[in-house]
């Protein structure tokens, strides 16, 4: 059998085509951005016409792709965790909506927080709107779950999570590809208020979720990727959820693990399985890539039932992502360790590229703000949060995508005026513009300044859907056209820069600050195609 | 056979084509791998590492357990002791001597000879000088990689094909100064 060497987001993106997919839809967002890269590059994808084209945002990519299903195709969303969060009103309803076409909602989580402001675990979305979840434990299983997934959802009637976490999306291994499906052909949904949620029908759709939860967990008892391992000594039952079921493994490589095992990458949990473990074993340990869900299902608030060991009661670290190390420590196994990080190493922390417009837009800006002082820049997520390191030191937050504009705005409401919003072009048409609409029906006198690199840099340069159209967005939400001000962040532009925004600062009401120069790797790899397709 | 490898360097040095080349050795070996990388956020200039495991078994952990690596074959020389708590004590050190300098607070270049040369199992080796000489300095991580080949558990010609096979696409030229740079950096190994 061939085997494709793929990374787990690869991995996904291959068996979504194969398993009949028409669209993906999705936001970029590192650890999920690969899954709809590869399907945009994919020749199958190309031949079959299946929609590839970045989403707004998650919460348009979600509805968008529950559309699709509504017509009665196979769709896929595609996101980062705190995408989910985005996207989380349409997710939630679409429990109730239900699916015609099989939808699967593929959902990165960060643990550790490598790309991330925090590590949220998205089982708990899933949980919390009572749709099945798929957690693979390797890059077969995340082939294998994408590929069947869509029939899973079709059969469940609702939305199907696809969850993984960064190992996994960011790992490689052999992967054997199986028979391509076909799409399906567009149908209605049957019943044509099936999707109307007004309380009289949700009531009537919440009360058949209800129902189908028994046979979701039935599903979950009878599904391929839950085992049940059993093995000599009871003393101990261990649950092993998604990708700790490898890290248990690594630890027994022969398989010769003394402890039964129970591995879960279907939910929700399969509870004939635990309560046989239950039964058996005199304790048990639980390990999960993420939050402690699971464990704390299991765990007794009461401290009368069974002893449950992991991530509560610091058998395993609360926080960050799973490793064969602590779990070799969790099972009592001896540890090895080579020598210590020498002193004199240094962190070498992630920075601005030489040549970023990013740097003009900050060398400007702090020296703009020095007659204002400190602490009045409220930022967003993108390459340009990098300048909260020195030596810019230039912005007070970034929290959420979009919040810099409307956390600006509540802070002149506070009395803070000036108050500055840096945001990235993408972010912008990600969520910024409701915020720059609230700002503007309230003359908040604040400056926006859309530090537009032509890209979404920070994911890898992505298509930004803001291209060529920040200024007749923000004329069109009313920012005054006298006020909306484009410039090139450039050494030689830097006094006129400085004069605009201190220009823009004394302006009492809203204007918006365009500093516009094409991300400079972007525009490298641009140089780099055009070569090579001259060569070709 | 099994061999446990840290590859290590600052985001943009190119260690995922080295992982590449190893990649398709291993497949053309028919050996199991696992390969994980770092993408987002540290591929801006931070410290990135990759966790390349071949094996003829079943290979379970994404993650080389600590103490366990056979092999950190690094690009740069600050960044191989990083990630000294992985290597095993019989393991190697295979490190580009040239720094990458994108922080002001870099460390005394001979301390950090020093504290490589510490360590039992060395080759430290100005792979950017090497590659020069093969024909570009960017073919570095392809020399550091040749340096590495006595101790990756696969035969030479198969990472030879390896390169042929990542590079094709760029080009015969290409292609023969990287298998240059291969040779040259498996040469110095061997000699040293
Ligand atoms: C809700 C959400 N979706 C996606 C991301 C991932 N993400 C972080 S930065 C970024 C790109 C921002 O692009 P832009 O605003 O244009 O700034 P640039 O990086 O180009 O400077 C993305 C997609 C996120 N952090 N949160």
């Amino acid at each position: 059998m061939q085997k494709h060497l793929l990374l787990g987001v690869e991995a996904i993106g291959q068996g979504a085509i194969d398993g009949g997919m028409s669209g993906v839809y999705a936001y970029p967002g590192t650890p999920s951005t690969e899954i709809t890269e590869y399907i945009q590059e994919n020749e199958l994808a190309k031949e079959r016409n299946i929609h590839r084209e970045w989403s707004a945002n998650e919460k348009t990519a979600m509805e968008t792709a529950l559309g699709m299903s509504y017509a009665g195709k196979r769709a896929m969303v595609c996101m980062k965790h705190v995408g989910l969060n985005v996207a989380a009103d349409a997710f939630v309803n679409a429990a109730i909506t239900g699916v015609n076409g099989g939808l699967i909602v593929t959902v990165a989580d960060d643990p550790s927080m490598h790309s991330s402001q925090n590590e949220q675990d998205s089982r708990f979305y899933a949980k919390f709107s009572m749709i099945p979840v798929l957690e693979p434990s390797n890059q077969q299983e995340a082939y294998d779950m994408a590929r069947i997934g869509f029939e899973l959802s079709e059969k469940a009637g609702v939305p199907v999570l696809l969850r993984i976490t960064t190992r996994l999306a960011h790992s490689r291994a052999g992967v054997v590809r199986k028979e391509l499906l076909d799409e399906n052909t567009m149908v209605l949904p049957k019943d044509p208020r099936q999707f109307v949620l007004l309380p009289s029908i949700a009531r009537k759709r919440y009360n058949m979720l209800l129902g189908n939860q028994d046979g979701y967990i039935q599903m979950a008892e009878e599904s391929v990727y839950n085992k049940y391992i059993d093995r000599e000594n009871k003393k101990l039952g261990i649950i092993c959820c998604g990708i700790a079921y490898n890290y248990l493994m690594e630890n027994y490589p022969e398989d010769d693990c003394p402890h039964p095992i129970l591995k879960i990458s279907q939910y929700p949990v399969p509870e004939k399985m635990i309560r046989k473990m239950e039964e058996e074993c005199d304790e048990l340990l639980v390990m999960e890539e993420g939050y402690p869900l699971v464990e704390e299902m299991l765990s007794d608030f009461f401290g009368r039932g069974k002893n449950v060991k992991g991530r509560l009661d610091g058998t395993l670290p609360r926080a960050g992502e799973l490793n064969p190390d602590w779990v070799a420590k969790a099972l009592g196994l001896p540890c090895t360790e080579g020598r210590e990080i020498p002193e004199l190493v240094e962190s070498r922390p992630p920075a601005l590229c030489m040549g970023c417009g990013h740097m003009d837009v900050y060398k400007a800006m702090n020296e703009a703000l020095e007659v204002y002082g400190k602490g009045r820049v409220f930022s967003d997520i993108g390459c340009y949060t990098l300048g909260a390191l020195p030596p810019y030191e230039s912005i007070n937050s970034c929290v959420d995508m979009g919040a810099s504009i409307t956390m600006a705005k509540g802070a002149a409401d506070a009395g803070l005026i000036p108050s500055v919003a840096v945001i990235g072009d993408s972010t912008f048409t990600h969520s910024g513009i409701t915020g720059l609409l609230d700002a503007v029906n309230e003359k908040s006198s604040i400056t926006v300044i859309i530090s537009d690199n032509e890209s979404v840099s920070m994911t890898g340069g992505q298509h930004s859907s803001a291209e060529g159209k920040i200024e007749d967005i923000c004329a069109a939400v009313g920012v005054h056209p006298d006020h909306i001000k484009v410039i090139i962040p450039h050494k030689k532009n830097h006094e006129e820069m400085v004069q605009l925004i201190n220009e823009e600062l004394a302006y009492e009401g809203v204007s918006v600050i365009v500093p516009r120069r094409e991300c400079i790797q972007r525009a490298a790899r641009m140089r780099r195609m055009a070569k090579a397709a001259k060569e070709n | 056979m099994k061999t446990d490898i840290i590859l290590a360097g600052v985001g943009g040095q190119g260690i995922l084509s080295i992982a590449a080349v190893i990649g398709a050795a291993a497949l053309e070996n028919n050996l199991e791998l696992k390969q994980a990388e770092t993408h987002g956020m540290s591929q801006r200039g931070g410290d990135v590492v990759s966790h390349m495991r071949i094996s003829d078994q079943t290979i379970y952990s994404d993650l080389i357990p600590k103490g366990k690596a056979d092999l950190i074959l690094a690009v740069e020389p600050m960044e191989s002791l990083r990630y000294l708590p992985y290597l095993s004590t019989e393991g190697y050190v295979v490190t580009n001597s040239t720094p990458f300098l994108n922080i002001d607070n870099y460390p005394e270049l001979e301390n950090v000879k020093a504290e490589i040369q510490k360590h039992k199992n060395v080759v430290l080796i100005d792979a950017d000088k090497i590659a020069k000489e093969a024909g570009s300095v960017r073919a570095s991580n392809i020399v550091m990689l040749g340096a590495a080949s006595p101790f990756i558990g696969v035969d030479f010609e198969v990472l030879e094909k390896g390169v042929e096979a990542i590079f094709k696409k760029k080009g015969a030229d290409i292609v023969n100064m990287n298998l240059k740079a291969l040779r040259a950096g498996r040469e110095f190994a061997l000699a040293n």
